[in-house]
């Protein structure tokens, strides 16, 4: 990016234009003159963040961004320059190690970048230079080069497609490692450049670069000796992108327009926004709380020693006179750095090591997940993906789920089920007798009792075959097919009619031209110009293809216009029912209507089919309009929409088709065992209302005793004045329902739990949702949007159909947005469920057949919709848990730590000395205590997981952060005050009589401490340890090996006599301590005392908490029961 | 102890049925499915140790069984360890220290004496060790406690001549450096404390102090050390050294038995290890039993005979003698028996309320599990 800029900056550029300037064919531009010569970037892509040089000042800068960091580095430098308790090293020492070991791990991943980098830059091409063709690296590429790129290479950078070595000017790429999308793409020439590339003398103009990999606008004016400048229109199909692959094509030569770090891949590698998860909000909170403990204890300390020191004798005793520097230094100087030494001696309350920590959770925690073989589907080949560890803790907390229908909760897997002609029904007899199991002889045979005219069948079947995009791919060798889904039917042998493979990127269109083809029709083949199909008499039909009128997600439709071999020209388009039956006659609508309705409720995905004839000079107009808005530079998506528009209209509807979309595998039970946990699915789908409603019946969102409260244009009546007020009244006679009906107690989380009376479910769509959303701004638009968020929640299911992608993530925005600001989280597949994938806390993708957009967007990918229940159920509350004890009892080990140390000052003159040692200091939490929580918090298992898996209300024990709330903070602060004081005044008791050894020896102050952080590891390790519900060796080997290793570390740093230390504190310390039976006993007494309320609450907290355990594996709410009482 | 379940899960087997990806699982397969190891799979042999009223109640009454036993007979012992704790600092006009306390000063040549008398009622039978208390002296201050050169001590010769900075300001005297230096060797406790038994004939009789053994042994052999070795004239390895400010002899003159004097002198190794609490007490002598036959100290009348050098009074200090008997558990301190019998006691009464507790609620879990 900052390579970008600069060579922006220095283009020589006095200001930005809207389009660029490029004059294809090098060194040989007459006109050159005329424009300004615009100035590009080289080639050169750079992901790397750092070189070596700056390496080290830009790693660190990053690292003390971080508030944390910053934070131990601030109090590091205190230490440093300020006479403190502690030396430097007890913190330099752990900041060190952390901050050494984030650079070597960025520094190394940096590496990888820059040999990616390389690798890409010293790539070798081919540019044509003068008309000779010249090997270079790809770096050297410079806007306006002409280069050649072979079979299977992928392309330097942003080309313009000029030749290729196919006989229609086409070529096929793939933009697998753009948008994941495996199909072919045919890509186009520039018309009129294919003959004479190495005398091109052309100018490209075109807008500046933009990260959007589907949009395109130029312009290319060529020029040839004695002929006028010629000027294409230059759009999408034209452009080949950096990154993608060129396919089945021999040779191609392109124009680069967009070079290095300005080519839409550049542009498109961009990192996501981070998110956060609530445990980190917790977190921070727990921080400040205890940042506020840190600064209150050091107050208090510094105020206390200033009284003290004003009794008399005590500020300066003669035994322990001041050096002449501390007596000549300012008064409040003094505070303040006493003051700071205060903050210092404490500052271990907030520890380092508890980031570490947390991140070498996440991170290590997340490969059980990719671990996972649950999550393998033998049919993508492929686990569970995670894309972030971020936010594993973050799945045990969902409240709200936002599923996709197409390819989430169904297969995408079309069959072409029935259609309508003309209001006569046609069934594809082979597919029944595949539902039915029968063996019945199949074939494409077509049951129609009554039949349509034959001539508005054929029309329709020509339509079928006719408009669409798919593709033949040509017969390859076998293994070059084997990539690409040959038949989108598993388990079918495919006839040998089946062989030809279909290419398209939805595969509804590949689900009806292959309906079309069990009817008779068979597309053969298309190429730019014209489109054959082989008829019922097996004769070959061309048709000219004049125009392809896109299919985009608003229109919610697509068309073609073809000429006929008998020179008629026709416009064939299928689109939803909603987008079709405005623009046709009304009167075939009703008799089609009846029979798509059916099918939607059925299930099915249903098409309407319609034509329109052309007349010469209506077609010719069309044409002229086509070719004007699509030459225009400037906003010509909305120029071509508007021609769009206006050309379909006034069509004759033909006819209607059914497809069928099947449900995931246990894609009911899945739905069934995450309502049970307590969770809202919320289906938000473009698809229309009736479709969309069966799935929620067949995945048992809605049952049958559940009321549904519609919110539909249907509900709402014509009339645009009169819909808001009808909406108005529609909210509040469902929000009296839904929400005063209920006690307020159950709804919320709990509604179902405990209300056996009536379910709620929701429809809503797209229309009224852009009403309620977008009503108007004077108050009432809120109020709208409060009672329908109301009514929401209190539903069990909310459906949300004909959803734009946009609106999806603003439903989602809408309830993470809410009161309470619920944990929401989104499973998609397809690119349209991208920008609520991003939206939602938590962004599920699903490897699906919609190109893996939603899966490169998402937090964690997963190949199918049930293995959502165990990544929800079973990893997000393990998670959940271990983190949640992990962050607790980190706090509450710092708070027990520092707390004798605290009330230490009290008795040594709030002379900031340390109780303890500085190796224990600087060792506690790196060495003695930080393995067995690690190890608790990567393998906790505190339910087993076949008993998350079958009981989902389970789910609901840590809903809403139960365990990091307030609640269970003040129990395990008050658990660290206790232990804490406890460990100082039973010690401090003890010694009031320090003649404890045998030999009547005394002991001294490090003897003390160094008691006190016996029984301190002894007791936070063996705290952890009985929480831990989950004894593998490995908890078994670092928590014994833990307290083994403070033992041994105690032998050995108190046996010798260390050279470099200037104080020989702990010498013979531990051993004399341990050679007295006192401190054994004091030591066995206080770590049993401060363990006894844990074991006490166990003792009283158990029965109930199996009780509720047993009622919650009968609760009405588990699959079986539900089943039951269903029935 | 705990109802445990060992619960190892088959590493392999019957959970997964991998027959699903058997056709296609081709050679590309192979690298992208999980490993279905134990360990990855979660799925690692554990136990998991259910702890409820039932099985933690055992626990309560082991602890108490336990604790009471130990709290009675560290409670027995305390009480059987003698000690009696003499106050010589001499705040009231009436007590005989009164006129030291009042007109010391540092220079003075001539030390002020006086003898306190007290009693004993009973006889110390076993070994009686002396000890010296101080109150509200804070050794454990931290300008204090690092105000000591722990190489100059472990006899390191350039440390003599050139002590840590961390002594100051008893570093240098005279442009000499200090031997040993820093605030804590400075203030060294230099009262001497002599014991006098008075016979009921009224005849004085010295009890013999022994000043070995009041050190811990590897301060005494490894930590502190004079330089050059014991065997070298002290004198001479000190030279070049001054005595610290307040201190009336050289180091090198602290005792006459070589064994004790310079660096290793044990009342200065005592002396170094600071103390925990601003009340301290430090061993000063040993008296050693005798016989079997006498008791160590025998009731009757005592002069404590104090040479009263130390000033405690300018910081509210007070200055104690103790005399007590030791047993395995150190010095007499009843804290740790009575908390031992009061846990133990606890845990007792929490375990029988628990089983009372535990016997109700087992029955109405019983009933309460039929109808399911």
């Amino acid at each position: 990016m900052w390579r970008r800029r600069l060579t922006c900056l220095f283009g020589g550029e006095e200001k930005r234009v809207d389009s660029r300037t490029i004059h294809a064919g090098r060194g040989s531009s007459p006109v050159a003159d005329a424009f300004p010569q615009q100035k590009f970037c080289d080639n050169r892509i750079v992901s790397s963040k750092y070189t070596i040089w700056n390496f080290l000042p830009k790693n660190l800068f990053e690292q003390f961004r971080r508030i944390a960091n910053f934070y131990f580095l601030i109090i590091f430098l205190v230490q440093v320059i300020v006479d403190t308790p502690t030396s430097p090293v007890t913190s330099g020492l752990p900041l060190f190690f952390v901050i050494t070991v984030t650079a070597i791990k960025q520094g190394y991943e940096d590496w990888l970048r820059h040999k990616a980098d390389n690798e890409v830059n010293k790539y070798p091409v081919t540019v044509l230079e003068d008309g000779k063709r010249v090997g270079k690296e790809s770096e050297k590429i410079k806007v306006g080069d002409v280069v050649e790129v072979l079979e299977d290479e992928t392309f330097p950078c942003d080309l313009v497609l000029l030749q290729s070595s196919r006989d229609d000017d086409t070529c096929f790429v793939t933009t697998a490692s753009l948008d994941g999308e495996s199909n072919h793409k045919t890509h186009y020439t520039v018309p009129d450049t294919v003959k004479d590339v190495e005398s091109l003398h052309a100018t490209i103009e075109c807008e500046q670069p933009q990260p959007d990999l589907y949009k395109f606008v130029g312009r290319m004016h060529i020029r040839r000796d004695g002929q006028e400048t010629a000027v294409r229109s230059l759009g999408p199909e034209n452009l080949l992108l950096k990154g993608a692959t060129l396919k089945n094509t021999k040779k191609i030569y392109g124009v680069a327009v967009y070079t290095g770090m300005e080519t839409k891949m550049a542009l498109n590698y961009q990192g996501k926004s981070q998110k956060r998860s609530v445990v980190e909000k917790s977190i921070n909170a727990f921080l400040i709380v205890y940042l506020c403990l840190l600064v209150s204890k050091a107050f208090v300390c510094t105020t206390l020693k200033y009284v003290w020191q004003n009794q008399h004798g005590q500020d300066e005793p003669w035994y322990n006179p001041k050096t002449q520097q501390e007596r000549d230094t300012n008064l409040y100087l003094k505070m303040f750095t006493d003051f700071l030494s205060f903050m210092v001696l404490f500052n271990f309350i907030i520890p380092v090591s508890m980031y570490v920590t947390v991140e070498m959770q996440k991170f290590l925690g997340s490969f059980f997940i990719t671990w996972d073989k649950d999550f393998f589907d033998p049919e993508v080949q492929e686990g569970a993906l995670v894309n972030t560890s971020d936010l594993n803790e973050e799945l045990g907390q969902v409240e709200y789920i936002f599923t996709d229908k197409t390819g989430t909760l169904t297969e995408n897997n079309m069959e072409f089920i029935e259609c309508c002609i003309d209001g006569f029904q046609y069934k594809n007899h082979k597919f029944l007798t595949e539902t039915d199991g029968l063996c019945e002889t199949d074939g494409p045979i077509t049951i129609t009792l009554n039949k349509a005219p034959e001539e508005l069948e054929e029309l329709f079947l020509r339509a079928l075959c006719l408009c669409h995009t798919v593709q033949v791919k040509e017969s390859q060798p076998v293994d070059e097919i084997d990539g690409v889904v040959l038949d989108q039917v598993d388990g079918f042998s495919p006839s040998p009619e089946d062989q030809c493979a279909f290419i398209a990127s939805s595969p509804d269109e590949v689900a009806l031209v292959k309906g079309a083809m069990t009817h008779g029709f068979t597309f053969i083949g298309s190429d730019s110009k014209s489109m054959k199909i082989r008829n019922r008499d097996n004769r070959v039909e061309v048709y000219e293809l004049l125009h392809v009128l896109n299919f985009d997600p608003v229109r919610r439709r697509m068309s073609v216009i073809v000429k006929s071999e008998s020179g008629e020209v026709l416009l064939f388009c299928k689109g939803a029912d909603s987008s079709i039956f405005p623009r046709v006659r009304k009167e075939e609508v009703d008799r089609i209507r009846v029979h798509v309705e059916r099918d939607a409720k059925e299930g099915y995905r249903t098409l309407c089919v319609a034509y329109k004839r052309l007349g010469n000079e209506d077609f010719a107009r069309v044409d002229a309009e086509l070719r004007e808005a699509r030459l225009s530079l400037h906003d010509r998506e909305e120029k071509l929409m508007a021609v769009y528009n206006q050309v379909e209209t006034d069509m004759i509807l033909i006819g209607a088709t059914a497809v069928e979309d099947r449900l995931q595998d246990r894609a009911a039970e899945t739905m069934e065992a995450l309502q049970g946990a307590g969770m809202k699915v919320w289906v938000l789908t473009g698809d229309k209302m009736e479709t969309a409603k069966s799935t929620c019946y067949a995945c048992r969102l809605f049952q049958r005793g559940t009321e549904l409260l519609e919110l539909t244009v249907g509900a709402l009546g014509e009339g645009e004045g009169k819909r808001e007020e009808r909406l108005l009244e529609l909210l509040l006679e469902y929000h009296k329902r839904v929400v005063h009906d209920t006690p307020p107690s159950k709804t919320g989380l709990h509604r179902t739990w405990s209300s056996p009376g009536q379910d709620y479910g929701l429809i809503v769509d797209g229309a009224t949702l852009s009403l309620l959303l977008n009503a108007s701004p004077d108050g009432t638009g809120s109020h709208y949007k409060n009672l329908f968020l109301k009514i929401c929640q209190s539903c069990t299911s909310v459906l949300c159909c004909r959803m734009a992608p946009l609106q999806k993530a603003q439903i989602v925005r809408m309830v993470k947005s809410s009161k309470g600001s619920p944990i929401t989280l989104s499973v998609g597949d397809g690119a349209n469920d991208v920008s609520m994938i991003l939206e939602a806390h938590v962004g599920i993708g699903i490897k699906g057949k919609e190109g893996r957009q939603a899966v490169r967007n998402s937090d964690y990918a997963i190949p199918k919709l049930k293995h959502l229940k165990k990544l929800l159920l079973v990893h997000g509350h393990l998670y959940y848990v271990r983190i949640a004890h992990l962050v607790q009892y980190f706090f509450y080990k710092n708070l027990c730590f520092i707390l004798p140390q605290f009330l230490y000052q009290f008795y040594c003159g709030y002379s900031q000395l340390p109780l303890y040692d500085a190796a224990y200091l600087t060792m506690y939490n790196i060495c003695f205590t930080s393995m067995p929580i690690l190890a608790y918090s990567l393998f906790e298992q505190h339910i087993s997981i076949d008993t998350l898996l079958d009981h989902a209300a389970l789910y609901r024990e840590v809903a809403k952060n139960a365990m990091l709330r307030w609640g269970p903070f003040f129990y395990w602060t008050m658990l660290g005050v206790f232990h804490g004081l406890l460990f100082f005044f039973g010690v401090y008791c003890v010694f009031s009589n320090p003649a404890l050894l045998p030999s009547g020896q005394v002991f001294g102050n490090w003897t003390f401490g160094t008691i006190v952080f016996t029984i301190l590891v002894f007791t936070v390790t063996i705290k952890l340890a009985l929480d831990t519900r989950h004894w593998t060796w490995i908890n078994h080997f670092v928590i014994w090996g833990s307290l083994a290793f403070y033992i041994l570390f105690s032998f050995f740093w108190g046996g010798i006599t260390w050279p470099f230390l200037e104080q020989q504190r702990l010498y013979f310390v531990f051993i004399n301590m341990l050679s007295s039976m006192s401190a054994w006993l004091a030591i066995m007494l206080l770590i049993v005392l401060s363990l006894l309320p844990d074991v006490l609450l166990v003792a009283l907290r158990r029965p109930r908490g199996r009780n509720t355990r047993q009622i919650a594996a009968v609760t009405p709410l588990s699959y079986k029961h539900l089943k039951e009482r269903e029935w | 102890m705990m109802a445990s379940s060992y619960n190892a899960k088959e590493e392999d087997g019957h959970h997964s049925v991998s027959a699903a990806s058997g056709p296609s699982a081709g050679p590309s397969a192979k690298s992208k499915k999980p490993d279905n190891t134990a360990f990855k799979q979660q799925r690692l042999p554990a136990w998991q140790p259910i702890l409820t009223a039932g099985t933690v109640l055992p626990a309560f009454f082991i602890i108490g069984l336990i604790f009471i036993p130990i709290g009675i007979g560290l409670f027995v012992t305390s009480n059987n360890i003698r000690e009696f704790e003499v106050d010589y600092t001499g705040v009231d006009a009436s007590s005989p220290c009164f006129t030291c306390s009042q007109t010391y000063s540092w220079n003075s040549s001539i030390p002020c004496k006086c003898a306190v008398s007290f009693s004993l009622e009973q006889p110390f039978e076993s070994n009686v060790f002396m000890y010296y208390g101080l109150s509200n002296f804070y050794q454990n201050h931290r300008r204090y406690v690092k105000s000591r050169d722990d190489s100059q001590l472990n006899g390191d010769k350039a440390s003599l001549r050139n002590p840590s900075k961390e002594c100051e300001p008893y570093r240098s005297h005279d442009n000499k450096p200090i031997a040993p230096c820093g605030a804590i060797a400075n203030s060294l406790f230099n009262d001497t404390l002599e014991l006098f038994y008075i016979d009921p004939n009224g005849t004085r009789t010295q009890i013999p102090l022994v000043k070995k053994g009041i050190a811990w042994w590897t301060d005494k052999h490894v930590k502190f050390r004079n330089p050059g070795g014991n065997n070298f004239n002290l004198t001479v390895v000190f030279q070049g050294t001054t005595k610290p400010v307040n201190w009336r002899k050289y180091v090198y003159e602290l005792d006459t038995d070589p064994e004790n004097n310079g660096f290793v002198n044990e009342d200065f190794i005592v002396w170094m290890r600071t103390a925990a609490l601003p009340t301290f007490r430090k061993l000063y002598r040993i008296i050693q039993k005798k016989s079997n036959m006498t008791p160590t100290l025998p009731r009757g009348n005592y002069t404590l005979d104090v040479t009263y050098n130390y000033p405690v009074r300018s910081f509210e200090g007070r200055k104690r003698m103790i005399l007590s008997t030791i047993s395995w558990m150190g010095g007499k301190n009843p804290f740790l028996g009575i908390a031992y019998i009061t846990v133990g006691s606890v845990c007792f009464f929490l375990g029988v309320v628990l089983l009372i507790i535990h016997h109700k609620y087992g029955n109405r879990n019983n009933s309460a599990d039929i109808p399911n």
